[in-house]
């Protein structure tokens, strides 16, 4: 198996920041790769697994923070690639609904 | 439902946190994990039962196991006499989480939706008494 690494970051306009569900959402598409993924409010560090749902809902990232990830191993281009597109869309939730949670 | 992740069952002195949290772990996680609730006294009150607790472990089985969450005294004690009553070969595949039943809810079936053992599941929900987000 190859090992790679990536990094990427993303600015997160979701306005209610990384709270509890787009937490779940983040921790969940992580998981799901194999590579060891990392996640950071600013480059420097101090970086947290991207996999621990506890770790991640502490960050408390408000909006209009950035997010960086950074990933080792199989798959981290994509996982990167995958989580900053989750970011992105505003983890798919629509505004309103977010708006009450 | 036969599922390949751990199972969560959520025990509450009140009919109604039981089934809040069973809510809010449904639309925060998903469909994927099984999950049962139960919680309130046949006649409307306040408490728990060890049958019922016993049906909620059956309905949320995974071959992997099940997580219990549960909120005050009379919830672990009696989850702990419905855990003694399952059958041998069930028995030392529930466990009982010591966390918040909400928060430890979410993030237990949160590990459990990605396929993790009954262990992982257990310490990520016990996790939070060691984190800042319960002080």
């Amino acid at each position: 198996m190859s090992e790679s690494s990536a990094a990427r970051s993303v600015l997160m306009k979701h306005p209610v920041g990384l709270h509890a569900r787009p937490s779940v959402k983040l921790t969940r598409l992580a998981k799901s790769f194999r590579c060891r993924i990392e996640v950071a409010q600013h480059a420097s560090g101090p970086w947290i697994d991207a996999k621990s749902i506890v770790k991640v809902m502490a960050l408390k990232a408000p909006r209009d923070s950035t997010l960086h990830f950074r990933a080792e191993g199989e798959g981290a281009a994509e996982a990167v690639n995958a989580l900053s597109a989750l970011v992105a869309r505003d983890f798919d939730e629509d505004h309103a609904d977010a708006a009450t949670s | 439902m036969t599922s390949s992740n751990v199972g969560i069952v959520i025990v509450s002195h009140s009919k109604d946190v039981a089934r809040g949290a069973a809510e809010m772990v449904r639309q925060m996680v998903g469909p994927e994990v099984p999950l049962a609730h139960c919680g309130g006294d046949p006649g409307g009150g306040l408490g728990t039962s060890v049958e019922s607790i016993m049906a909620a472990i059956a309905e949320a089985w995974s071959e992997k196991g099940v997580a219990v969450l549960v909120d005050l005294g009379g919830a672990e004690t009696n989850s702990e006499m419905a855990i003694e009553m399952l059958p041998a070969d069930r028995r030392d595949r529930v466990v009982i989480c010591n966390a918040p039943i909400v928060e430890g809810a979410v993030m237990a079936a949160t590990e459990s939706s990605a396929g993790s053992s009954l262990a992982a599941v257990r310490s990520t929900a016990e996790e939070l008494y060691a984190g800042s987000i319960v002080p």
